[in-house]
């Protein structure tokens, strides 16, 4: 009977996760969260950089993904191409205008699910204070418990924006028009 | 101190009109260099030559500051009332100072990540690294309007200079042409 009733209690213990949305704060704190971009360099090369701050919750629940939720606020002025001389040209008016917008965000509005672990997010993501409605193609990486007593799920997402859409003008040449964004979050479970 | 009324030496006059070249002409190219297409074949260089003549203006500029301490600065003109004597020095100690500070806020911008400073491809100035934080920007915003105050007071200065010779016929711009 009591062999029963541990066994019970565990099966609910491990089941509750997947049964119930949870709420997941993205690991910025401890940097298990990514926003990385590419920018074509004249057409011939990719140039790389990456938001320093930002954060971000969601909520997921395996069983019924099309409720999950993600929303993120990104710090504009931390972009970081390594190189500061073009880091504070890309903060200037002439790119992403961070004294005036200080904030980029994403809210996602709906998710469409695919094949497998992929899944589409679709939301609206605001840069240089103009918002446009944008698809994330996102994939869930794993989830489980961490090894500090903590639990965690981790997603991978890609998407790809153009310049002129938000209102930057693109100085850089025809083959620099789309910016291409790859996110990685990872989650800790709400307590 | 010099008992008869000091002028200016041959040493004081080159310093004086290298650095007025240099000043105007880095001022001139910052100004135009800054809105380069990136597609521009100077959008590259342009960055590169201001930063090695502001280089070499350091160098100039510290040698004539220790060059006017240790042989001491032109007397005021003595038929110079004690009010334009005093305007005169107060000019000429801002003018030195706001030259030192934009070329300091320029190595801050473009040593901010560690990259060094490469002059005329003859050597590298080191970088300090990362000394506070938004460096680029914040020494950007120095920079830019110490420059802009400089050239006002550059302005200023040369109109004063043409004050004395063509209205006043004092010897003012003469001892800076001729010892």
């Amino acid at each position: 009977m009591k062999r029963l009733l541990v066994a019970g209690l565990l099966t609910s213990m491990l089941a509750a996760p997947a049964l119930q949305a949870a709420d997941y704060e993205i690991d910025t704190q401890g940097a298990h969260a990514f926003i990385q971009f590419k920018i074509s360099h004249l057409g011939y090369s990719w140039l790389y950089g990456r938001f320093n701050t930002f954060e971000g919750t969601f909520s997921y629940d395996a069983a019924k993904l099309t409720e999950s939720k993600i929303q993120l606020e990104i710090d504009t002025k931390s972009i970081d191409s390594n190189h500061a001389e073009r880091d504070k040209h890309l903060r200037s008016p002439d790119f992403l205008n961070v004294d005036k917008h200080g904030k980029a965000t994403f809210v996602s509005t709906k998710i469409v699910p695919k094949a497998g672990a992929d899944f589409d997010v679709v939301g609206n993501f605001t840069l240089n204070g103009v918002t446009k409605e944008v698809v994330i193609k996102a994939t869930k990486l794993g989830e489980g418990a961490d090894p500090w007593g903590g639990y965690r799920a981790g997603f991978a997402g890609t998407t790809s924006i153009n310049l002129e859409d938000f209102a930057i003008k693109n100085i850089l040449g025809p083959a620099s028009a789309t910016v291409h964004l790859d996110l990685t979050v990872e989650g800790i479970k709400k307590s | 101190m010099a008992t008869e009324n000091k002028g200016y030496s041959w040493t004081g006059i080159i310093l004086h009109w290298l650095v007025a070249v240099m000043v105007i002409g880095l001022f001139a190219s910052g100004f135009w260099m800054v809105d380069l297409s990136y597609y521009s074949s100077w959008y590259r260089t342009a960055p590169f030559w201001h930063k090695s003549v502001g280089v070499l203006l350091l160098a100039l500029m510290l040698y004539r500051l220790v060059f006017r301490l240790v042989k001491g600065a032109a007397a005021p003109l003595s038929i110079h009332s004690k009010a334009i004597q005093r305007a005169s020095h107060l000019t000429h100690l801002t003018l030195y100072s706001l030259v030192f500070l934009i070329i300091c806020s320029g190595y801050l911008i473009s040593t901010a990540d560690g990259r060094p400073i490469e002059v005329f491809g003859w050597f590298d100035l080191p970088s300090a690294g990362e000394l506070f934080a938004e460096q680029a920007d914040k020494a950007g915003l120095v920079h830019k309007f110490a420059a802009y105050g400089l050239i006002a007071l550059v302005f200023l200065h040369a109109m004063a200079a043409f004050k004395h010779h063509f209205f006043d016929k004092d010897d003012t711009l003469k001892r800076m042409l001729k010892p």
